[in-house]
C-alpha cells in the first residue's frame, strides 16, 4: 500500500472501530501498521492448498 | 548453620530444610533481606509478600511432611501477571492497578507452594507482556544484574533480574514470543518454555491466547526440572491446557547424551547474529558434535507470529484502547491500535501457515532429538537503546530481540534456554525439542551444565 491510502485507511478504521486517534500518534500507528502489513504480506503470499486448515481447531 | 543461601539452588535449599539443617523461616528471612538490599539497584520486584511468606515458611517448618516436599522452603517470585491473592494483577500496566485484588492465587503458584516453595513477591515486566526489553514506563526498567546500565530483556525482565541477581533461586514468567528465553539469555540464567498447553495458565493475565506459555527460570537445570515437574497436570480452567498425564523429567536428567541426535539450526538462525551469539552457539554445537539443519520458512514463521501476536493482543485490549488509551505505554498503545486495524483475512492466513509450518518442523524431529539455536542475536543492550544493527541493517531493539525465539514458540515447541558465561556479558542458547519432550531438552541442558559448557555466572553486586 502506498502512504496516502494508508493514512485514509487508518482514519477510516479508527472511526469504524471507535478507536481514539490523537494526531500525535498518527505517524507511530502508521509505522506500526506498515510493519505488520509487510509481515502479513509475506505470509499471505506463501502458496498453500485451499484445503489447508488453520492451526486452531474447534472441538464441539 | 549459615543461612546465606543467596547463591544456593532451590534443590540445595530444599535438602537443607528437609533435613532440619536450616529452617524455612530463616531461609525466607534471608531472602527478604537480600531482596531489600539488592532490589533498589535491580528493580526486579514490584511487590514483596513478606508477611505471607513468613507465615508459609512457619507452616513448612511445622509440617511433619516437609522431608517429602521437593521445594521445601525454597523462595520464589512470579511475574506480576500471575494472580496473587490480595493483590491487583497489574501485568506491568497502569490500567490494571484499578483492578480488584485477586481472590485466589494463580494455579501454578498453588502447585509450587503445594511442593513446599514459598512465594516472596511479584516481579516487574514490560507492559502487558508486549516487550522484549524489560523496560516499563510505569515501574521503571528492571536492570541487568551483570551490568545495571543494561537491559534484562523482556517481557519477564524482573524474573531475569531476580534469579540472575540472586534474589530468589526460582521465578516464574510467561513466554509468548520469547519472554522467558530472552531475559534468560541477557541475564545469564536457565529458563524453560514448555510445550504449548503443558502448564496451566489459569488465573494469569493473558496476552495472546494462541501463543501464551508459562514456565520457570532458575540458576540450575535441576531447579528447572523440579519446578516444572511439580507444576504439571491438567486444569479445566485453562482451555488450552492438555489432558495429559504428568511426565516427570527429574529421573531422566542424568542419563547423558548417549543415543541423542543433536542438530544446530543454520540459515535464518545465523543471519543477524552477533559474533558473541555465533561463538556461543558454535562452541556448544562443536561440543555436542551437532550437524547443521535448516528450519524451513523460519522468517515467514516469525512474520506470522508477529501478525497473530499483535492482532490477538489488540482484540484483548480493544475496549481499554477505546476508553483509556492515554494510560498505556505509548509504544504499546500505538502497536495495538495499528494491530486493531489489520484485516482478519491476514490473521487467518497466518493461522493457516502456522499449521503447515508445524508439520514441516515436526518432520525434522524424525532425524534429530534436539535443535540448537541462538536465544538472542546480541548480549544485553544498554537501557534506553532504541536500535541495534543486525547483519548491517539498523532495526528497533524492542521488536527484534525475539528474532530467533518467535519461530519456535509459534508452534509451541519446548525449549530450555541455557546460558553461556561470556565476559563481560552472558548470552543464551535455545535447546529445542519435539512437543512433549521437555525431558530431552532438560537432559541435554543438564549434560552441558555438568560439562561446564553452560553455567549461570554469578554477577558482582
Amino acid at each position: 500500500m502506498s502512504s496516502p491510502p494508508l493514512d485514509e485507511f487508518i482514519a477510516a478504521a479508527a472511526a469504524a472501530l471507535d478507536l481514539p486517534l490523537d494526531p500525535a500518534w498518527q505517524a507511530s500507528v502508521k509505522a506500526n501498521l506498515e510493519v505488520t502489513l509487510r509481515h502479513a504480506a509475506t505470509v499471505a503470499e506463501f502458496p498453500l492448498l485451499d484445503e489447508a486448515e488453520p492451526a486452531p481447531i474447534f472441538k464441539a | 548453620m549459615s543461612t546465606n543461601f543467596t547463591w544456593s539452588t532451590g534443590s540445595e535449599i530444599a535438602q537443607a530444610v528437609a533435613s532440619d539443617k536450616v529452617s524455612a523461616l530463616s531461609v525466607v528471612d534471608a531472602a527478604l533481606a537480600v531482596i531489600a538490599a539488592r532490589n533498589p539497584a535491580l528493580n526486579a520486584f514490584t511487590a514483596v509478600t513478606a508477611e505471607r511468606a513468613r507465615a508459609r515458611a512457619k507452616a513448612i517448618d511445622a509440617s511433619p511432611d516437609k522431608a517429602k516436599l521437593p521445594l521445601a522452603g525454597v523462595p520464589f517470585a512470579v511475574k506480576n501477571l500471575f494472580d496473587i491473592e490480595g493483590l491487583a494483577t497489574v501485568a506491568g500496566s497502569k490500567i490494571n492497578r484499578a483492578h480488584a485484588p485477586a481472590k485466589r492465587d494463580a494455579e501454578l503458584i498453588a502447585r509450587m507452594e503445594a511442593a513446599g516453595a514459598v512465594l516472596v513477591g511479584a516481579l516487574n515486566m514490560g507492559e502487558y507482556a508486549y516487550d522484549f526489553t524489560g523496560e516499563n514506563v510505569h515501574d521503571g526498567p528492571s536492570r541487568n544484574p551483570h551490568d545495571v546500565t543494561r537491559m534484562t530483556g523482556g517481557s519477564s525482565g524482573g524474573s531475569g533480574a531476580a534469579v540472575g541477581g540472586g534474589l530468589v533461586p526460582i521465578a516464574l514468567g510467561s513466554d509468548t514470543n520469547g519472554s522467558i528465553r530472552v531475559p534468560s539469555s541477557l541475564c545469564g540464567i536457565f529458563g524453560l518454555k514448555p510445550t504449548y498447553g503443558r502448564l496451566t495458565r489459569a488465573r494469569t493475565f493473558p496476552f495472546v491466547a494462541s501463543l501464551d506459555h508459562l514456565g520457570p527460570f532458575a540458576r540450575s537445570v535441576r531447579d528447572l526440572s523440579v519446578s516444572y515437574d511439580v507444576m504439571q497436570g491438567t486444569d479445566a480452567d485453562d482451555a488450552a491446557c492438555v489432558d495429559r498425564p504428568k511426565e516427570s523429567t527429574l529421573p531422566f536428567l542424568d542419563r547423558g547424551l548417549d543415543g541423542l541426535r543433536i542438530a544446530v539450526a543454520g540459515g535464518y538462525f545465523r543471519k543477524g547474529a552477533s559474533p558473541e551469539a555465533l561463538g556461543a552457539l558454535d562452541g556448544v554445537a562443536k561440543t555436542l558434535n551437532a550437524r547443521t539443519i535448516e528450519i524451513p520458512e523460519a522468517a515467514r514463521a516469525r512474520a506470522a507470529a508477529y501478525v497473530i501476536t499483535c492482532t490477538e493482543g489488540a482484540a484483548l485490549h480493544l475496549d481499554r484502547l477505546r476508553k483509556q488509551a492515554n494510560d498505556f505505554d505509548p509504544a504499546v498503545r500505538d502497536r495495538l491500535i495499528a494491530a486493531a486495524m489489520v484485516p482478519a483475512t491476514l490473521v487467518v492466513k497466518a493461522q493457516i501457515f502456522r499449521r503447515w509450518y508445524r508439520e514441516q518442523v515436526l518432520a525434522l524431529f524424525k532425524d534429530c532429538d534436539v535443535i540448537l539455536a541462538p536465544a538472542t542475536p546480541v548480549t544485553a543492550p544498554k537501557l534506553g537503546q532504541q536500535n541495534f544493527t543486525l547483519d548491517g541493517v539498523d532495526m528497533p531493539v524492542r521488536a527484534n530481540m525475539g528474532l530467533y525465539t518467535q519461530p519456535i514458540s509459534f508452534i509451541g515447541l519446548p525449549v530450555v534456554a541455557v546460558p553461556v558465561a561470556l565476559k563481560p556479558l552472558p548470552i543464551g542458547l535455545q535447546i529445542i525439542a519435539a512437543p512433549w519432550r521437555e525431558d530431552i531438552a532438560l537432559r541435554v541442558a543438564f549434560a552441558l551444565e555438568q560439562m561446564g559448557a553452560v553455567v549461570a555466572p554469578r554477577p558482582q553486586l
